[in-house]
């Protein structure tokens, strides 16, 4: 069954001081989310809001294969991307609360998180529409024979679109310098992936364009890190393109709107046992690389930066009305 | 290139190599990428030639994906490049529609002003090469109606070989539509032409009795209906709006002012198309000046059908201009 959780073991081992920042990361994420989820209940955050909760190992994971001069381009679910990327918090939220201080001026919302320090080009709401752009900055750098490399975050549901398959093909043929990272969390929207695709091993298509693809436990993030790291190098020895599928599970809806009548309560619970966050904690606390102390030193850290985020969300500017029009069109007075 | 005087005989095709010639050797930026663009040298042999001087790198074959070159065209003018994306006609563009709506066109402002695509897509536009309803259409007007790109149509030699380089030092994407039926069109240009601005609309011809307002390939039906005209005594000032977005009002709204009457002349259809929205801005802004109302000659609301004598009673021609600017001068002298 597709839907079941795999059933590896977490990887191990793992340097204390790595690990510990591991789990940072992926508690950043989690209750940043948290808290962006009650404040979307008291409307300080509108529009569509979709949670990462469940899928935190993936983007930590892969987050730290990447080098900072690496190029990022995600989805509309990029929360997660965009704190392990490194765009502060407080940039992000005051972009979900709209204002100008957000890392896009209150001008993207949560689906587009852009920053231009970390080279992360978007949250991208169109689903596939952010691979073709994965594909040009590939091409930039190739053709100017840069060292880095642009991983391309996408979902299960994007492998059904035709810019996926135009996407791989390019890639493979010019032979560019993309991570395909695909995060299978079981559903396009409420569609299962065995409703969407009449071939469910996604590696399958990756291998009809001879591109490297290998499947990984989304849940691990040891796993994940190790997994993309192979993925990195393949891709940065100029070898072309290479397709990571993570199977993780999205523990809440597709958005606040969804009222989840296409699955379980029980796949849902059966899911949770393989939270990435507490299986790691369970990891590491068996291994003796975490005490209860060290992990509310954690929470209390991630608070105080979640707390930090929303007083300067609260304390943001609403852009002037006045301005509406700009951006539009490049402004020629700016450098 | 010897003297500035000298003229060279060149076709609007020739043109249009030549910009792109120049720019690649320019800027080691600029490249070109599309279907057919290198060894087949362009499906209207556009490109004939210029594999063959910057190599497959820079003149770059594409599969028939038009949404992943186009994407990647917008990539990689965020990432420092300067691309020239070819899309065959303006019909297959549409398979792109959405990285030039949803992601050329936006991503500007939905990252509040962070990244600019400096890209330029060139397509192929318009009717009267009998290749029926899936090559002929003019959709230059859907394009015109989003805001985040700007939208070019050289109809002239001189705008041919001119405009590119100017949209390709534009920080913002800009679409180039050239009409097809103009490839062959022959002419000469001085040897030292080069960048045209892409923001204002020219008067093409000067008269005081009526204003024909147009763009691309209906600009010479326009002028060769200015001649008849003449010989009955009206004499009509021909705009060629060059741009589509943003348009030039204060051009058209000018001669408007001088000659007090106005046919607006389209290969697009009449609905909602650009000849609307000229129209539109014509009464918001002139409306006291016009002893008229306006007039507009557009494609008939038909997709292009194949045989000659259809096509040609679908597309605006020099003789209903003629009828129709007769029909609004005599009617109120």
């Amino acid at each position: 069954m597709n839907a079941a959780p795999m059933n590896t073991t977490v990887t191990t081992p793992v340097e204390r001081e790595h690990a510990l920042h591991l789990l940072h990361q992926m508690l950043r994420i989690r209750r940043f989310e948290a808290r962006a989820a009650e404040l979307y209940g008291a409307m300080k955050i509108r529009g569509f809001l979709h949670l990462y909760d469940g899928e935190e190992a993936v983007a930590v994971g892969v987050m730290e294969a990447l080098t900072p001069d690496d190029n990022i381009v995600a989805t509309y679910r990029e929360h997660g991307h965009a704190l392990a990327r490194g765009i502060s918090a407080g940039a992000i939220m005051a972009e979900m609360y709209g204002k100008q201080e957000g890392c896009a001026r209150g001008r993207g919302g949560s689906m587009h998180l852009f920053d231009a320090a970390t080279r992360f080009y978007g949250g991208n709401a169109i689903v596939g529409g952010c691979l073709p752009l994965a594909i040009g900055f590939a091409l930039a750098d190739k053709m100017r024979g840069q060292e880095r490399i642009t991983c391309c975050f996408f979902g299960d549901g994007a492998v059904a679109e035709g810019e996926f398959h135009e996407s791989m093909n390019l890639a493979a043929l010019w032979r560019l310098p993309v991570l395909f990272l695909c995060e299978n969390n079981l559903y396009a929207m409420g569609t299962a992936l065995e409703r969407h695709q009449s071939v469910t091993d996604l590696t399958r298509k990756a291998a009809s364009y001879d591109v490297p693809a290998a499947t990984v436990d989304g849940q691990d993030v040891l796993a994940v890190e190790a997994a993309a790291r192979t993925a990195v190098a393949a891709v940065r020895s100029g070898a072309g393109p290479y397709f990571l599928e993570c199977r993780t599970y999205r523990f809440r809806g597709h958005s606040a709107f969804d009222t989840e009548l296409y699955r379980t309560k029980d796949e849902i619970e059966q899911w949770k046992q393989r939270d990435p966050i507490t299986l790691f904690i369970h990891l590491l606390m068996d291994e003796g690389l975490l005490s209860e102390t060290d992990l509310a030193e954690l929470e209390r850290k991630v608070a105080d930066e979640i707390e930090a985020a929303v007083a300067f969300a609260e304390a943001g500017t609403w852009e002037p009305v006045e301005d509406l029009e700009r951006f539009v069109y490049s402004d020629r007075r700016s450098p | 290139m010897s003297g500035n005087g000298q003229m060279v005989p060149m076709t609007y095709r020739e043109a249009v190599r030549e910009a792109m010639r120049e720019a690649m050797r320019k800027d080691e930026r600029v490249f070109l990428m599309g279907e057919d663009v290198g060894r087949y040298g362009g499906c209207f042999a556009v490109s004939k030639g210029l594999l063959q001087e910057f190599g497959p790198e820079r003149v770059r074959d594409t599969p028939l994906s038009e949404s992943a070159f186009v994407g990647a065209g917008i990539g990689a003018a965020m990432n420092g490049m300067r691309p020239i994306v070819e899309v065959m006609t303006v019909n297959f563009s549409l398979l792109a529609g959405d990285q030039i709506l949803n992601n050329a066109a936006t991503i500007l402002h939905m990252s509040g002003g962070l990244f600019n695509v400096p890209l330029v897509i060139r397509m192929a536009t318009g009717a009267g090469r009998q290749v029926a309803a899936q090559h002929s259409h003019s959709l230059e007007g859907w394009f015109a109606h989003i805001p985040g790109i700007k939208v070019i149509t050289p109809a002239t030699l001189e705008d041919a070989r001119g405009m590119l380089w100017t949209a390709l030092e534009d920080p913002d994407p800009v679409l180039i539509f050239e009409h097809a039926s103009l490839y062959n069109m022959a002419g000469e240009l001085p040897a030292s032409a080069g960048p045209v601005d892409i923001d204002r609309a020219r008067v093409r011809r000067s008269g005081a009795d009526v204003s024909i307002i147009t763009y691309g390939a209906c600009l010479f039906k326009a002028l060769e209906a200015a001649e008849t005209l003449a010989r009955d005594g009206i004499e009509a000032d021909v705009v060629d709006l060059r741009t589509l977005r943003p348009l030039d009002d204060e051009t058209f709204l000018a001669s408007v002012a001088k000659t007090h009457r106005a046919v607006i002349v389209d290969e697009g259809w009449r609905s909602v198309g650009i000849s609307a929205e000229v129209s539109a801005r014509i009464m918001e802004r002139a409306f006291y000046e016009l002893d008229a109302p306006v007039e507009r000659i557009c494609s008939v609301e038909v997709p292009m059908p194949y045989a000659r004598h259809l096509e040609q009673a679908a597309l605006p021609q020099a003789e209903t201009i003629v009828a129709t600017v007769q029909r609004m001068v005599h009617a109120h002298v």
